[in-house]
């Protein structure tokens, strides 16, 4: 029988643990890009450059940060009811149907209320499209992860036939919306940045950057502060020992698969109010997915997932510098390397666990015996 | 003298903690050996060196006056030695033969290794009376007659000394008697059996010599004909025990809580309790007794709200609760009634979380959350400190995971939490499974003080002795029927067997 791994300390778990991971699958990367006749080293440089260092680089890792967060949070809160959210993907497309629909339907109201209304309106149809697997989880029993599965398809054929007929903008042949009311779009970082008279690169960065902290901020308060919270997280950790203490397990499941759902709405917020203006068939891009390895890799709290959307968002900026730069280097490579990270910081997470806390363990034991 | 097993200074840690420290022990062929001792005691590390789970740190091990390197649990198997888990080690859907013969299948086909092992489990059956059908599915084995197949596992390679760790915890007090006597045919027989236990009772009526562990050393090792309770559970402690409760006469006012025709159908239609009447008064004690599964388990979750009631209704300080009624825990909460659950892994403790979360589970919604919208966790702190040192829950660090507590002291959270609400009646389930002789103690003496400060108690639990020296009144049940209803002071343990068999008794209300 094998020894019992020791307990691993908190921060090494926390900070070190992703650390090694995360070096694991650029160590398995640069033996591939070395394998293929490319230095690693120079397209490590080319991609740390084009994420951050270039000008206007570090808008646009995060830009697409932005997109990860508010699905990293989605995915996380479901977690935290042992709720495997798969649908942020649709629930995305949902939320971008919301913004647009109550955008367009404000076009003579003033930005101050059309704004705000209009990122209410990506929450609230991501919340809906949330709440119904949830709903079906917890009256009928539904497993929560066919159905959010199952609830991404329909919503993809579901904007599909909206934006190939009712929404499709007049003359247009690609499938996407007319533009929307310009009093709906949000700032971007560089107008605001502006207007206190800093001048910066033009990026897409926008204010839902700022929304997407105030979301993770009430992440942290909603779940370690307040009573739902609580509930929410008795509920994931035993629903038998919620239900004895009075809980209502079937209300607390449906209402974080409406938190969830939000959550995953707002992303749309980034693209369409921040920067497409109009509703384009395919926005949501797979970062609804992506959304579950940030929840994994951010170990579900809002500081884990903005580090690993801004992980994310710095694959996705240095990916296309490194596709730009390197003529054998393809987009296929870059999903290569985002794929090793999601492999290694999320299947294999604990994969490096049991040698990490062996030898903590053993070393801890050697000071204490030095200072004792 | 050589003996089946000796063991002579073993030492063994982990990390910090000495688990076991300069252990000796000497075991004779054919007897019976009792290992005692508190939770964490250590007995539990010591079996699993002797079976070659762990390895020791130091000292050495003897079979049959043989030193031996036991590396792994199959040397032990080697060397003569059979282990019954706590927790039983079976494929459930496979039958009882094949269980038996897993490990030594033979060859290519199963064939041989299929006629030899129906050839020794027949054997072993019939020399030790361990009846099983050998081709009955182990998923349709009740408790005891798997422990049976555990049992034949463990001797099939011909073992000496056969080890048994908490082998009644899970068995109703028939099965426990029909275990002791297989044990004593082994005995006689020549096996050498390691019995590890805390129930003092088990230790005096089946073992011929008995070892008591405290803190990871051997404190003292006796003959068991040349003992008593009271010492045992003295060197098991440290200190001096109350094994009875001093139990003071009731002085019970109103009515608080009764049931009235109660009745729970489950989902599969089977009824699991049927027209339950009782009345439980301020200041007294109402103990269910029962044989295990005979819906005691029900009884106490349709009352708390857990489970519909399908007929009947129950009356909680005035307020009627009928089986039209819509019912939940919250709901009966919200009455008054405080609830310790019968399992406290499963309903009663989050083990994940906090001490200091799980002492307002349940209560999250009131000020001991924090007064404001949002938790104050310098309050759910300080609240948790204040009821750790009340009931003396160790350590009293509300930070550590509930999973990091011994079971008493897990227990002890539970209690802690319910007994503060100041409850006008509570519901208790078993509420020292798995504790220690010194929480036992306190425990009892806690709902004791309950009571007396006005509460109405119902109490289920399948320790009989503990039914019957706290309860002033006790109900039983039979079938999920209520048999009848008896003053404590009237019942012995004969009257209440046969009421437990369905038999009604004159004296019963």
């Amino acid at each position: 029988m094998s020894k019992p791994t020791p307990p691993l300390p908190r921060w090494a778990d926390i900070l070190l643990l992703p650390l090694i991971n995360l070096l694991a699958a650029l160590i398995l990367c640069g033996l591939v890009i070395f394998a293929i006749g490319e230095n690693p080293f120079a397209a490590l440089k080319v991609m740390i450059n084009g994420a951050f260092v270039y000008k206007g680089a570090l808008g646009y890792t995060l830009f697409y940060t932005t997109s990860f967060i508010f699905t990293g949070l989605a995915v996380a809160i479901a977690f935290h009811a042992m709720l495997f959210n798969i649908g942020a993907e649709g629930q995305a497309s949902l939320g971008g149907l919301g913004a647009t629909l109550v955008a367009f339907s404000m076009a003579s109201i003033p930005g101050i209320i059309a704004l705000p209304l209009a990122i209410g309106g990506a929450a609230l149809f991501g919340a809906a499209w949330g709440v119904v697997p949830g709903y079906l989880q917890a009256k009928r029993g539904s497993h929560i992860v066919i159905t959010t599965i199952m609830f991404n398809f329909i919503a993809a054929a579901l904007l599909v036939w909206l934006l190939a007929g009712l929404m499709l903008e007049p003359g247009q042949f690609s499938p996407q919306s007319s533009l929307l009311p310009e009093q709906t779009w949000l700032p971007k970082i560089h107008e605001m940045l502006a207007w206190f008279g800093i001048k910066t690169t033009a990026t897409p960065l926008n204010a839902s950057f700022l929304i997407a902290l105030l979301a993770s901020l009430f992440f942290w308060v909603l779940v370690w502060r307040s009573r739902l919270g609580f509930e929410i997280r008795t509920v994931g950790q035993n629903q038998e020992a919620a239900h004895y203490s009075g809980i209502n397990v079937a209300r607390v499941i449906i209402i974080t698969m409406a938190i969830s759902g939000a959550f995953a709405g707002l992303m749309a917020i980034n693209q369409i109010q921040g920067v497409s203006h109009k509703l384009i068939l395919g926005f949501t891009a797979g970062y609804g997915f992506t959304g579950i390895a940030v929840a994994l890799m951010g170990r579900n709290h809002p500081v884990g997932i903005f580090l690993a959307a801004l992980l994310f968002g710095a694959l996705v900026q240095g990916g296309t510098e490194l596709d730009f730069e390197f003529t054998v280097i393809t987009r296929e490579m870059v999903l290569l390397i985002q794929g090793m990270i999601i492999l290694f910081s999320g299947a294999l997470a604990y994969m490096f666990n049991p040698p990490l806390a062996r030898l903590i363990a053993r070393l801890t034991a050697k000071e204490e015996t030095a200072n004792g | 003298m050589t003996y089946a097993l000796e063991l002579n200074d073993v030492s063994k840690s982990f990390g910090l903690v000495h688990a076991n420290k300069d252990i000796d022990l000497a075991v004779s062929a054919g007897s019976i050996h009792g290992i005692i001792g508190e939770n964490g005691a250590g007995k539990s590390t010591l079996m699993n060196i002797i079976y070659g789970m762990h390895r020791a740190d130091k000292g050495t091990i003897s079979f049959g006056g043989k030193q031996v390197d036991v590396r792994s649990s199959a040397d032990a198997i080697e060397h003569g030695i059979g282990m019954v888990h706590q927790h039983f080690m079976l494929v459930p859907t496979f039958t009882v033969l094949e269980n038996v013969m897993l490990g030594s299948e033979g060859g290519l086909t199963l064939t041989e290794g299929r006629a030899t092992a129906l050839e020794r489990l027949t054997h072993l059956s019939n020399t030790y009376n361990l009846q099983v059908d050998p081709h009955a599915l182990v998923s349709d084995l009740n408790v005891g007659q798997r422990q049976r197949v555990e049992i034949i596992k463990a001797l099939k390679g011909g073992a000496k000394v056969l080890i048994l760790d908490e082998p009644t915890g899970v068995l109703t007090p028939q099965e426990a008697d029909q275990l002791f006597e297989i044990l004593k045919v082994l005995r006689d027989d020549g096996v050498s059996v390691l019995l590890i236990t805390h129930k003092l009772t088990e230790i005096m009526d089946i073992t011929d010599t008995v070892s008591i562990m405290r803190q990871g050393e051997m404190v003292g090792h006796r003959k068991t004909a040349e003992t008593s309770p009271q010492e045992l559970a003295e060197l098991m402690v440290g200190r001096e025990v109350l094994l009875e409760v001093d139990h003071t006469p009731a002085s019970p006012a109103e009515v608080r809580f009764s049931a009235k025709n109660l009745g729970y159908t489950n989902s599969q239609g089977v009824v699991e309790l049927e027209d339950i009447n009782f009345e439980v008064r301020s200041g007294e004690i109402l103990g269910v007794a029962g044989v295990s599964g005979n819906g005691q388990t029900q009884l106490m979750e349709t009352l708390a709200g857990m489970l519909p009631l399908t007929t009947g209704s129950i009356n909680v300080l005035g307020t009627e609760v009928t089986s039209k009624d819509a019912t939940s825990p919250r709901k009966i909460r919200d009455l008054g009634v405080g609830h310790i659950p019968e399992d406290r892994h499963t309903h009663g403790l989050i083990l994940n979380f906090e001490a200091r979360e799980n002492m307002i589970l349940g209560f999250h919604d009131t000020d001991l959350a924090g007064s404001g919208k949002l938790f104050d966790y310098g309050d759910i702190q300080q609240n948790c400190e204040d009821k750790m040192v009340h009931y003396d829950v160790r350590p009293s660090n509300p930070r550590l995971s509930a999973k990091n507590f011994s079971g008493g002291n897990q227990q002890k959270i539970v209690i802690a939490r319910e007994f503060s609400a100041n409850p006008g009646v509570l519901l208790v389930g078993q509420p020292t499974r798995g504790v220690d002789v010194g929480a036992i103690e306190f425990i009892h003496k806690q709902l004791l003080e309950l009571r007396d400060a006005g509460c109405a108690i119902l109490l289920v639990s399948v320790e009989l002795d503990e039914v019957m020296s706290l309860s002033d009144r006790i109900m039983v049940l039979c079938d999920g029927q209520n048999v009848g209803i008896i003053d404590a002071d009237k019942a012995d343990r004969s009257t209440l067997g046969l009421m437990m068999a369905g038999q009604r008794n004159e004296a019963a209300a």
